[in-house]
């Protein structure tokens, strides 16, 4: 006999989304109503595979009622809730959360930002050439990754991947407060010194590009990285009997990445030390 | 939480004596984390509270050695300590003054010597300019500068409520001296009318949180009461940390046993079994006090498994904070006490159904708690005799700046500010900020605005925590303006972008106007930040840390054209 769970019979919830109506699962967020019309909500804090933070608020919307806008991916739908994405209030709020990041952050390998920059028009440079940033120097520590926190907009998504969202290694945290907060380990040692177990997890969710693999970071430095070259190969790691499925990042005749497809029932985009950065005898010609 | 890898640094016998008196002896196997410790987290800042009150400043023994003790991974308790202005990670000597560079205490003229700290307001407006000297030993010391005040200025007045015992005087560490006057009936009353009575007489008070928010207190208490999971909590927030406060000080320090028997009713109607006070850490002697109230009435059986002999159980449990604005935001404070960095959390959920360690919370200013006194002694309809339609009862007004005679007034709703201004002999203004850094400028043509939530709202003001703070011909408005900004700067947590970023393009822009190196986009960058930290920030912080300057701006003149 089938058991039907009656706890897992979610209701049926209606709200309109610029004026459109929309029907989600009860649980769902308003980023889902919205994916589900198809309307265009820009995130970089959110991860599908991550618990949401909402820090970034480049996806606030408009719900009348509200006094202030709110995080359309953390926020849970309402039955009757009316939500407007194109309001002046929504436009001008992500434009100018976009602007304050493009101000302080290096957004050079931040694919998604720059394209949203263009979108919203917004005008980083607006506050002057004086304005504080977060630049500072690469930390390169290990041979396997290099950090670099000049790119960092403390979207936390490191920190959940590396906590109890994924690796629960926990070798990192957010540290400081104000401006000065920061991605840190315990009293900012080396990754060597510290927890950290190079799964490299943290990577495959940075959406700036502050997190990269060595052989990402020496690429772009030498002029070498070229995505356009670049062709990705599913395959399956074999190292273990998990069975993780690995996307080959491969240029000319080299892996120059290894990813991990964020869908994959297994994986969700995970992978461990070996899967990630284990490949150099694929190609050890010698 | 397996395989957790820890600091190898061990602490001093001085720091594992400080912190196990914290979180209890050492388990057996040395190493190992007993189980009964696993959930203990939230004795995280107590336990580098500790430690560093025993040396000066939390070394990597002693962090390690907390991070052992509670098993919490060593990144996230250097995170929590980074997070805390009053922590310090590096070392420094275990003698420090802590010199408050805040906006009282800037028109008091402070000196900041060689070696001190410049510190956020210390909630010592009356007595401006003030300091802290924190002194870590085997004894350790935090003493407030000046150490006493001026007297109460409605001392020996009638008619006052809130004020009542304070300025007859009542001895602040009595119990006795308490119940003789009049302690304790209000609880008697409250166990003799049962919860729900409680419930309908605060509702009927139509009582408002004076923390700054103004939310019906009956409808917080009537949400976390009717709620099925257990336990409930109950928060009392005496962060009071908006430049400009101390009522609160005041009255915890000088009345400590009617905020106890506050708690307790509050507790008794919503069907709490354990509160937690949260104090700033810049009040000492309310500490002091306060933990002497618990203990007395503990002993006296007002705290308790039976208190009052009623068969309802219920203890407080102080904690301190460590040096964060940000943590008076409700959902920061329950972050805080859980061990966490102070960073708010969106809402909702709301506390009354997810608060304190994920369970119904409410969370009342000690003020409002005061409140609860009179509603419950006698009855809210009577209660709301007092005040208007929309405001009733009598409000705290922390009066500072220039004025004849700065302190703490009790004033009915209603009062205007002119009256205020006038019981605290202020000189004649040229700007007053009323409710503080996270409030508005007025202009001397305003002083008539009657003090009151709807009257304050109309006018495009906040009462907020009560803070009147007042500027003579004399003022420099420029300095006050720059110095907010860099308060909000300073205390933003840093979750959120329109918030971390925002407060410091703000005090960008503003250093530019008044310096003269204008890039000429000045004020519509600023209406433009004002707006999305108004829209967009995660909490009050945010969405406030513009008002004042912005009313300065617009309804001043300061620094635009």
């Amino acid at each position: 006999m089938t058991v039907i769970s009656l706890d897992a019979v979610k209701r049926i919830v209606e709200l309109t989304v610029d004026g459109q109506e929309v029907r989600v699962t009860e649980g769902s967020t308003i980023l889902d109503a919205c994916r589900r019309l198809g309307v265009e909500t820009p995130t970089l804090c959110y991860g599908d595979t991550l618990t949401p933070v909402n820090v970034c608020r480049v996806c606030v919307v408009e719900v009348e009622g509200a006094r202030t806008l709110v995080p359309a991916c953390s926020r849970k739908v309402e039955p009757g809730m009316v939500v407007h994405t194109d309001s002046p209030r929504v436009q001008t709020s992500r434009r100018l959360v976009l602007e304050l990041l493009g101000s302080s952050v290096d957004l050079s390998t931040a694919p998604d930002a720059l394209r949203y920059i263009e979108e919203y028009e917004a005008q980083p440079d607006r506050f002057g050439a004086d304005s504080l940033t977060v630049a500072q120097a690469v930390k390169v520590d290990n041979e396997l990754y290099v950090r670099d926190y000049s790119k960092c907009i403390l979207c936390y998504k490191c920190v959940e991947a590396c906590g109890d969202d994924h690796q629960n290694t926990f070798a990192i945290a957010v540290a400081g407060r104000g401006f000065g907060a920061h991605i840190s380990t315990e009293l900012d040692v080396t990754l060597p010194e510290s927890a950290c177990v190079y799964c490299g997890n943290c990577i495959a969710v940075c959406p700036t590009g502050a997190l990269m693999p060595v052989s990402e970071f020496e690429r772009r430095r030498d002029g070498t990285w070229d995505e356009a070259q670049q062709t990705e190969v599913d395959t399956i790691c074999p190292y273990c009997g998990v069975g993780c499925n690995l996307t080959l990042h491969v240029q000319g005749d080299e892996i120059v990445k290894v990813s991990s497809p964020d869908d994959h029932d297994v994986t969700r985009g995970n992978l461990c030390v070996k899967g990630r950065f284990g490949y150099q005898h694929v190609q050890n010609r010698a | 939480m397996p395989d957790l890898r820890l600091l190898s640094a061990e602490p001093t016998d001085a720091e594992r004596t400080a912190i196990d008196a914290v979180v209890g002896t050492a388990a057996l196997d040395d190493g190992r984390v007993a189980r009964s410790d696993r959930t203990r987290r939230h004795l995280l800042l107590p336990s580098l509270r500790a430690a560093q009150r025993r040396v000066g400043w939390v070394t990597e023994g002693a962090l390690g050695y907390a991070c052992r003790r509670l098993e919490v991974p060593p990144a996230e308790a250097y995170g929590v300590a980074t997070f805390y202005a009053l922590i310090a990670l590096e070392e420094r000597p275990a003698d420090v003054l802590h010199v408050c560079t805040d906006l009282s205490c800037r028109l008091a003229g402070f000196d900041l010597p060689e070696g001190a700290h410049a510190s956020p307001c210390l909630g010592l407006c009356e007595r401006a300019p003030a300091a802290l000297r924190t002194i870590a030993g085997d004894e350790p010391l935090e003493i407030q500068i000046p150490a006493t005040g001026p007297p109460l200025p409605q001392q020996g007045q009638p008619g006052l409520r809130l004020l009542r015992r304070i300025a007859d005087g009542i001895d602040p560490e009595s119990l006795d001296a308490y119940r003789a006057a009049g302690g304790y009936s209000a609880l008697q009353r409250a166990l003799e009318l049962g919860p729900a009575e409680v419930l309908r007489e605060v509702a009927e008070s139509r009582l408002l949180g004076r923390g700054g928010a103004a939310f019906p207190t009956g409808v917080k208490w009537e949400a976390v009461a009717r709620q099925p999971v257990r336990p409930h909590y109950l928060v009392c927030n005496a962060d009071e940390s908006e430049p400009g406060t101390f009522k609160d000080r005041v009255l915890m320090e000088q009345d400590p046993f009617a905020l106890v028997e506050a708690m307790t009713i509050g507790a008794y109607a919503t069907g709490c079994e354990r509160g937690f006070l949260y104090v700033r850490a810049e009040y000492p002697l309310a500490h002091a006090r306060l933990e002497n109230a618990f203990a007395q009435a503990r002993a006296d059986g007002l705290l308790g498994d039976d208190v009052m002999g009623s068969g309802f159980a219920f203890d407080i449990e102080l904690r301190i904070g460590a040096g964060a604005y940000v943590c008076g935001e409700e959902t920061a404070l329950f972050q805080s006490i859980e061990g966490f960095r102070g960073e708010p959390r969106n809402k909702p959920p709301f506390p009354v159904e997810v608060g304190l360690f994920g369970k119904p919370t409410v969370v009342n200013n000690v003020e409002t708690l005061f409140n609860v006194l009179d509603v419950v002694s006698d009855t809210g309809a009577a209660y709301a005799q007092t005040g208007t339609e929309g405001s009733t009862g009598t409000r705290l007004f922390c009066l500072s700046g220039h004025v004849g005679r700065p302190g703490l007034y009790e004033v009915p709703f209603g009062t205007t500010l002119q009256e205020l201004l006038d019981l605290a002999e202020a000189r004649p203004p040229k700007a007053v900020l009323l409710g503080g850094a996270a409030g508005s400028f007025l202009r001397p043509d305003q002083l008539d605005l009657r003090l009151t939530f709807e009257d304050a709202r109309a006018a495009g003001a906040t009462l907020g925590s009560g803070v009147v703070i007042v500027y003579d011909e004399s003022a420099d408005l420029v300095d006050a303006v720059l110095r907010i900004a860099e308060f909000f700067r300073d205390e933003s947590c840093g979750q959120c972008v329109p918030c971390r970023v925002g407060t410091v393009r703000q005090e960008e822009a503003l250093h530019r106007l008044a310096s003269n190196k204008t890039n000429g986009n000045e004020l519509v960058v600023l209406a433009e930040l004002a707006q999305v930290m108004r829209d967009a920030s995660i909490c009050g912080l945010g969405q406030t840390a513009a008002s004042a300057v912005q009313s300065a701006m617009m309804n001043l003149g300061v620094l635009a054209p």
